[in-house]
């Protein structure tokens, strides 16, 4: 704690005024992110506002051995921002301008603590969107998004984070300030932009983003289909797209996660079914016409019960209402709740649900499922309640046989919250340890002490040089200009 | 010039290989079909082909993803996909023709490692945003895996991106998982005539930021200067997005029908003379017009892709000159083609800053530690 006062006293010197944060109080502001169970207090908080202040505050953590966590709004479901004790967290809220809107080049460039709907609010004046949309979208920040590679419901359609950015100037660990990408769509060089978006702050902080921004469609309608059966609302899914439509959404909800939606909004969804799929198209009304009569016939092909086209925007609204609220609507009806992400090949999805029914059972603890369904991504909701002793680690438990689950059938352990603390130890599941020395090589090249965001993403954190090693034959090795560590 | 190529057909001939190369201290080139061999300082030493690591692993339609081995020729990979009505949405194409060789030489491996994408770049993306996942032998010999089989996958580092576009100084990659989406059912394109440079751009930057959803749109300069768009989707809806792109462009002129060959013509640089340097500039979409003016007063012949964001240039103007007017504009110019005495003293790649060069020496590195695809070719 003698330490925690000395670092204080340094990193006041580079960000003056209230930006250094070190009283207890105040630091419990910061102790977890949208991983709730998750808690820890920070060492002390940094709310620098320029980059050459992250670049010194960097720098003289670097110099002195100091470990960073930096943190964007804090809506990580994975535990990305959660602080350690003995870290400083540097929290990038004050980034929060939109710098240049350029229309004709159709980017937007704004500091990483600008949120994403944000983004948005600038440029739909002039009939523009950002697309990337998760569902904390009011909350979460674009360096976030960027961190951990964010999705959202339109993902399918307009990509995820990494197909939406366009370039980033990034402070490295030791406080160097470089920009990787920019306004032109292929830079020179290796595109260390793409393994930047994803990277979930174990690399460098995000100062400034260029997105692309694209023009808004002119119109959107959505139709709530009602299934019989789960296996129906898979297989038109997946007729859907074999029919060569790609809609701009396609959610699934389970019998349980319908009901907890609709006591909660009254979106006005069927209760006698056993899967409710909503599927959005967008573009201009020939096209979105031809494509729900399209994807109406294919439901009646697969046995759907009810099939409703929205007709204004309030009913389009209407029917997302639910679907948007389903993690609180869960949340109502049950004391806590554990949301996962993996994603399976879709035409596993059968047999995946069935299994984690039986797995369900097996812990005895009740799953509902939302599912972007036309991408394979689940988002199981395991409801416990954490005041009975023991049901907060059954519940992770069980979360962690879901996911070895996702695996198995050939999916991956995350879609789109990010591994951070919550699913570093299930890395093995997928990646062998030479697969996983790959990536951490990476961490080395940007970071090689390892102190930008320790212990999130890797089971084991090796020392670099221990990676590093090699047998050397014959005594040569080339890369003569590079110092060796 | 003197070359040894060891042809691998499996993964494991790729490990030993690369091993051997390490263990002999000297560097070896990748290389697939060899359509881009010309690219890049001439060298000499070994040659890794992957052309024999050839096939479609794994085909899932309905899960919009295709598993192949590098060697897979992109003209069969795409004649396959075409048969379920899918595509690889960003375009890609066969260098051959710029070589004046017949097409048909381009892998999957080559074209993802080249960062090969075509005029729907724009709208769908480039390679790196449809590739998945990959199996992969480093420059250390270990075989390693990175990404998933999945479109929707944030598990660890996008390795698999970070492949696309590393011309093969990273890994030979060994399997490749792509995204692939469903071919438009129809495409119409349409045509302003008469437009210079700096028009064109502002009525492509129109037509882009339109709710038409153009998915290609490019200028070809001339007597008749051609700039083009591109509609594609489900039939009925073009007719209606046509009516909207004349109406965002037409203070520019009249939209008229035109051939559909033009993108065909473009992908293969028709418009060029077909030898001599090429080069290819990347840059903002908006300076496309100055590059194109710049160009014009060194008598260079070009043409602008990617609503100007992409100039191609067949040039005899010093390198300088040429990587001047891409930095001036905030991009970066690639030596495409060039005689060899040229690529022997030109660099192929527009050099970074210091401190970002410096980065990707050490990640380079990371993969490649001994620089067994450190050929010097770039």
């Amino acid at each position: 704690m003698a330490r925690r006062k000395e670092i204080a006293a340094a990193l006041r010197e580079i960000v003056p005024g209230e930006g250094v944060i070190d009283h207890q109080d105040e630091l419990h502001a910061y102790e977890c992110d949208g991983l709730t169970a998750y808690r820890q207090t920070p060492l002390l908080v940094v709310l620098p506002e320029t980059t050459e202040q992250v670049a010194a505050v960097l720098r003289w953590c670097h110099a002195n051995g100091v470990k960073v966590v930096p943190r964007g709004a804090g809506t990580s479901l994975s535990g990305g921002a959660l602080p350690l004790a003995d870290a400083v967290l540097l929290g990038m809220a004050k980034f929060n301008r939109v710098l240049e809107v350029d229309i004709d080049d159709r980017i937007a460039v704004v500091q990483p603590g600008v949120t994403n709907l944000a983004v948005t609010k600038a440029v739909e004046g002039q009939g523009f969107y950002y697309a990337p949309d998760p569902s904390s979208q009011i909350a979460c920040s674009i360096g976030g998004n960027v961190a951990e590679n964010s999705g959202g419901v339109h993902c399918l359609k307009y990509g995820l984070t990494t197909n939406n950015v366009l370039g980033v100037e990034l402070v490295l660990m030791d406080g160097e300030v470089v920009r990787l990408g920019g306004r032109a769509l292929d830079a020179a060089g290796l595109d260390l932009l793409a393994v930047v978006v994803g990277s979930e702050g174990l690399l460098g902080v995000v100062t400034e983003v260029t997105v692309r921004i694209l023009p808004r469609p002119q119109m959107a309608r959505a139709m709530l289909i009602g299934f019989p059966s789960v296996e129906q609302a898979g297989q038109c899914v997946g007729d859907v797209i074999a029919a060569g439509i790609i809609p701009a959404g396609m959610e699934m909800m389970d019998r349980p996660a319908i009901h907890a939606a609709e006591a909660f909004v009254n979106a006005g969804y069927p209760l006698d079914v056993e899967a409710i799929l909503i599927v959005e198209v967008d573009g201009v009304e020939t096209e979105c016409g031809h494509l729900l009569d399209a994807i109406t016939d294919i439901a009646k092909a697969n046995g759907c019960v009810t099939s409703r086209v929205s007709r204004s925007e309030e009913e389009r609204a209407k029917f997302w209402a639910g679907r948007k609220a389903a993690f609180p609507a869960v949340g109502r009806i049950s004391p806590d709740y554990y949301c996962m992400d993996g994603t399976i090949p879709r035409r596993r999805l059968p047999e995946v649900l069935q299994r984690m029914e039986a797995l369900s059972e097996q812990y005895g603890l009740k799953v509902a499922n939302v599912f972007h369904a036309g991408d394979g991504n689940l988002h199981p909701l395991i409801l416990y309640d954490a005041n009975r002793p023991g049901e907060l680690e059954r519940a992770e438990d069980l979360g962690n046989d879901i996911l070895r689950l996702c695996v198995e059938v050939g999916g991956v352990l995350t879609g789109e919250h990010g591994v951070g603390i919550e699913k570093r130890d299930l890395m093995p599941e997928m990646f062998s340890e030479t697969d996983l020395a790959h990536q951490q090589r990476v961490k080395c090249a940007f970071d090689p002490e390892l102190l930008l965001n320790p212990g999130k993403v890797f089971p084991v954190l090796h020392r670099c040089a221990e990676l590093g090693r090699m047998h050397v034959h014959r005594g040569e090795t080339r890369f003569p200009e590079i110092p060796r560590f | 010039m003197m070359t040894d190529t060891v042809r691998a057909t499996s993964e494991s001939d790729v490990v030993e290989a690369v091993r051997d190369a390490a263990a002999r201290g000297e560097p070896v080139r990748l290389e697939g079909g060899g359509s881009k061999s010309a690219i890049g300082r001439p060298v000499d030493g070994a040659v890794l082909s992957l052309k024999g690591l050839a096939g479609v692993v794994d085909y899932q339609p309905t899960e919009l993803v295709v598993k192949v081995r590098p060697g897979a020729p992109l003209a069969e990979l795409e004649a396959l996909l075409a048969s379920e009505r899918q595509m690889l949405a960003f375009e890609p194409f066969d260098h051959g023709p710029l070589f004046g060789e017949a097409a048909g030489r381009a892998t999957i491996g080559g074209v993802v490692a080249a960062g090969v994408a075509g005029s729907r770049r724009i709208s769908a993306g480039s390679a790196r945003d449809h590739v998945l996942g990959v199996r992969g032998v480093s420059g250390r010999g270990e075989l390693f895996v990175a990404g998933g089989n999945v479109i929707k996958n944030v598990t660890g580092y996008d390795l698999p991106k970070l492949m696309a576009g590393s011309w093969g100084r990273l890994a030979a990659l060994t399997e490749l998982t792509l995204k692939v989406t469903p071919l438009p059912e129809a495409s119409s394109t349409f045509a302003i005539y008469g437009l210079d440079p700096e028009r064109a751009v502002a009525a492509m930057a129109r037509a882009l930021g339109s709710a038409a959803s153009v998915d290609a749109a490019a200028h070809l300069p001339g007597e008749t200067a051609a700039t083009v768009f591109r509609l594609s989707g489900f039939e009925p809806s073009i007719s209606e997005r046509a009516q909207i792109l004349r109406n965002a462009v037409e203070l520019f002129g009249t939209l008229e029908p035109s051939a559909h060959d033009v993108w065909r013509d473009i992908s293969a640089l028709k418009a060029l003379p077909p030898d001599g340097p090429l080069w290819r500039i990347s840059i903002p979409a908006r300076e496309g017009g100055k590059v194109a003016l710049a160009l014009d007063k060194l008598g260079a012949r070009w043409l602008l892709d990617w609503g100007g964001g992409l100039a191609w240039a067949s040039s005899d103007a010093p390198a300088e000159t040429i990587r001047k007017i891409a930095s001036g504009a905030g991009g970066q110019a690639m030596l495409v083609r060039a005689p060899e005495e040229m690529r022997a003293l030109v660099p192929a790649f527009h050099r970074a800053e210091q401190g970002l060069s410096s980065l990707e020496a050490r990640v380079r590195r990371a993969f490649d530690p001994q620089g067994v695809f450190e050929t010097g070719r770039f």
